[in-house]
């Protein structure tokens, strides 16, 4: 599988902190990965320095095989979605959807057209007077409409309403079963998504933690509920992703477990529970421990 | 979908099961990877792999830019198959669940028999 973009060694510091920390990994072309991690991680600074809005520090960064900074050749394959993209003063949505094709010579006008409509976008309304959630879908509307070989969406979806944002997914779908794009999918709302991802990368304090495929995450992880001596005895010795527990109860979180790992457990009484990525998320990326054993 | 397996085999497992029931009979058409995307809202590339995994195993067919089909005896091919895993997909964790009840073999059995028959579905 070739790769889009790549990155090595990539660090961004702002004074003394570190934003990203070494971090290196591929987006292969066609696919579409999930950049996931906490506030503060160090998403947005990689995706801004993917697209050439900001510098790294220092590390290597490649995309469609050149460096992004400056480059229009590449520039103008990207296109990338902020969490809240400013527009000119007194725009309307009408002008953004206009300005379009300036930016992106893949532009398709008639399904932005289509887009605007699907999502009810007051097209004559001042962007400054539109609804937060309607401010996101002009941003989902342009990252669609760009047809940009590689697309960036960062939490696209501020604001927008469960059937606007099922509507993204739908739309987003359709786009890439006709026409494979690459496309970078930030988010919080990672069960929403879980389906539509086929690679994941996982980001905690600028570090990556995970560079997986989204089928191999799958079963990578499961959790072990029981009596707290037999869930002790079966966890001994094995990594621990997180545990908590109440009572004489015990739920422990650990890696992938084989067919005969799982015909033990159950032999010794125990539960397995399946881990959604959403869960092993949260899981590998908080901090807390919590366990009321009285 | 069931979040302990991968997307592609429980795609491959949902055409299974119609065709065991008889909604997708031999020689029918199967629907394109991308409705299956997006009726179940997953990425395409996943619901291709699922296909495909029918395709290498012979249920499913490829007619070159047409579609998939269901292949002749896939139905058979299917049931033979599930009958053998149905012990260790069933019957094991229905004993383990009866002994730790106290509910013996023998009991279990004359239950069985005295349920009605073709059971929930």
């Amino acid at each position: 599988m070739s790769a889009v973009a790549e990155v090595a060694g990539l660090t961004k510091r702002y004074g003394s902190l570190k934003a990203v920390d070494d971090v290196s990994f591929a987006i292969e072309t066609g696919k579409v990965t999930g950049l996931l991690g906490r506030n503060g991680a160090g998403k947005t600074t990689i995706m801004s320095i993917l697209t050439g809005q900001d510098f790294a520090t220092s590390g290597e960064v490649r995309v469609f095989g050149e460096s992004p900074v400056e480059h229009s050749a590449v520039l103008e394959r990207l296109c990338f979605i902020r969490e809240s993209q400013r527009y000119p003063e007194d725009f309307k949505a009408r002008h953004v959807l206009k300005a379009g094709p300036w930016f992106f010579p893949n532009w398709d006008a008639d399904y932005a057209a289509q887009l605007a409509e699907d999502f009810r976008l007051p097209l004559d309304r001042r962007i400054k007077k539109v609804s937060r959630g309607q401010l996101s879908a002009i941003g989902i509307i342009v990252g669609l409409a760009s047809r940009a070989p590689l697309t960036f969406f960062d939490e696209p979806y501020l604001g927008l309403d469960a059937t606007a944002r099922q509507i993204f997914y739908d739309r987003l779908l359709a786009d890439i079963a006709e026409q494979p794009r690459t496309v970078v999918l930030s988010t919080h709302l990672i069960d929403e998504v879980a389906g539509l991802l086929e690679h994941v990368l996982l980001v905690d304090q600028g570090r990556l933690v995970l560079d997986e495929d989204a089928d191999e995450l799958r079963g990578s992880a499961a959790t072990v509920v029981g009596p707290r001596a037999a869930v002790d005895a079966f966890v001994a010795g094995r990594e621990i992703i997180h545990r908590d527990g109440i009572g004489g109860l015990a739920s422990v979180t650990v890696g992938r477990l084989d067919p005969a790992e799982r015909a033990e457990a159950a032999a010794a009484g125990l539960e397995l529970a399946p881990v959604s990525l959403q869960q092993l998320v949260v899981r590998m990326t908080g901090s807390t421990e919590k366990e009321f054993d009285r | 979908m069931d979040e302990s397996r991968p997307i592609f085999q429980q795609i491959a497992e949902l055409i299974e099961n119609d065709i065991i029931a008889g909604a997708l009979p031999e020689a029918t058409q199967v629907p394109s990877t991308n409705e299956f995307a997006a009726f179940h809202r997953i990425n395409p590339a996943t619901a291709g792999k699922g296909v495909n995994l029918l395709v290498d195993e012979g249920i499913l067919y490829k007619k070159r830019g047409i579609g998939m089909f269901v292949a002749p005896g896939a139905r058979d091919r299917l049931i033979a198959a599930r009958r053998d895993r149905f012990s260790a997909q069933y019957i094991t964790p229905l004993l383990a669940e009866a002994a730790k009840l106290g509910i013996e073999p023998e009991q279990l059995a004359a239950m069985i028999t005295a349920s009605p028959k073709g059971g929930a579905r």
